[in-house]
């Protein structure tokens, strides 16, 4: 039994990893066959939207997101990276946080609002560049033990945590739909039920309004910190941004 | 101005049919939805969608609601030799756009 034991954690180890779905992996067909098809995904729309924005002159410096960055395509792999330390707030941001810090900071242009068709253009654009690429983000500390502690963390009038639905019931249903794992590899990402693109911090939003908890606000430790935890724990997995989801 | 995504294929051959898929950013509202105090959202949907290829009509549809938002149509075209294809809608607002795609027989 003593020689048994080890074996037996040993495997479920690697059952749980190789158990890791993405939310495509669970889409039906036609959702699928959406996301596969490039002039039939709804996310290209804002991707066009960014693509016209990434050299658009705005602010009183008189750049654009080319001025500096050049062609678009140099930011491949720079999504999956995301959320990256910015020195600034002594914390990782999220892709969308890290435009509007460029905006604010090197544009002079106002931060987009974390709702904006623009900005969700711009960060769909940037990860486009990446997808295909593993998530790899770097497990910084002291925001990552934040994120696991509120991922774990019930909250709100039905006081439920993240994990209770997304690691416990993981591949069940609630109410007619499938719960999926929660991997973030495809934000922003383009859903059916919102009749259009939303960011990770949408869902966060979504999840927690939910549980009848009052959202974390955008842009504030606590979102970064969750939107960390999740992206950590979907190191590996493959940039599907933008994704197609029920 | 709403975004739109043509997509024709780069090789369309003589006389053989070919798929045109475009994407509309359209909110498509019902109609029959109410906002927060219970005032009815007018409806707000493209009603009307042409397709031309050199002034002669490919497609010609009437819509209604329940489509979803950014509507996605897929519709096959035989072309004889390369043009011009005029993809035209009309909103509800009165609204009138044209998108214009090159097509090229080889």
């Amino acid at each position: 039994m003593k020689r048994v034991l080890p074996l037996t954690v040993a495997a479920a180890l690697l059952l749980g990893a190789g158990e890791r779905r993405s939310g495509y992996d669970d889409a039906g067909p036609e959702t699928r066959a959406m996301q596969d098809d490039d002039a039939a995904n709804p996310a290209f729309l804002w991707v066009q939207q960014g693509e016209s924005l990434w050299a658009a002159v705005e602010g009183a410096a008189g750049k654009s997101c080319a001025s500096c960055h050049g062609e678009v395509a140099r930011m491949r792999g720079v999504a999956a990276r995301y959320p990256a330390f910015e020195p600034k707030l002594n914390r990782p941001v999220t892709i969308e946080e890290r435009i509007n810090l460029c905006r604010v900071d090197h544009m002079g242009a106002p931060a987009l609002a974390w709702n904006d068709d623009g900005l969700l253009g711009l960060s769909s654009l940037i990860g486009l560049q990446s997808r295909g690429a593993p998530v790899a983000v770097e497990p910084r500390e002291p925001l990552l033990s934040e994120g696991a502690k509120l991922f774990r963390e019930r909250m709100g009038q039905l006081n439920m945590s993240c994990a209770q639905c997304h690691e416990d019931r993981a591949g069940l249903k609630l109410a007619g739909s499938l719960i999926p794992q929660a991997h973030p590899n495809g934000y922003p990402e383009y859903r059916l039920e919102w009749q259009g693109m939303g960011s990770l911090y949408r869902r966060l939003r979504n999840c927690m309004i939910g549980v009848r908890a009052e959202p974390f606000p955008p842009n504030s430790r606590e979102a970064a910190a969750l939107a960390l935890f999740l992206a950590v724990r979907a190191n590996g997995m493959k940039v599907e941004t933008p994704a197609v989801r029920p | 101005m709403v975004r739109v995504l043509i997509n024709v294929p780069k090789q369309i051959r003589a006389n053989e049919p070919f798929d045109v898929k475009v994407l509309i950013s359209h909110p498509m509202e019902s109609g029959q939805r109410r906002d927060q105090v219970g005032q009815p959202i007018p409806r707000d949907i493209i009603n009307h969608f042409i397709a031309t290829l050199d002034g002669e009509t490919v497609l010609d549809a009437d819509f209604f609601p329940a489509i979803a938002a950014n509507p996605f149509l897929s519709f096959s075209v035989v072309a004889e030799k390369s043009g011009t294809l005029a993809l035209t809608f009309v909103d509800d607002h009165g609204v009138t756009q044209t998108e214009l795609a090159a097509i090229t027989v080889t």
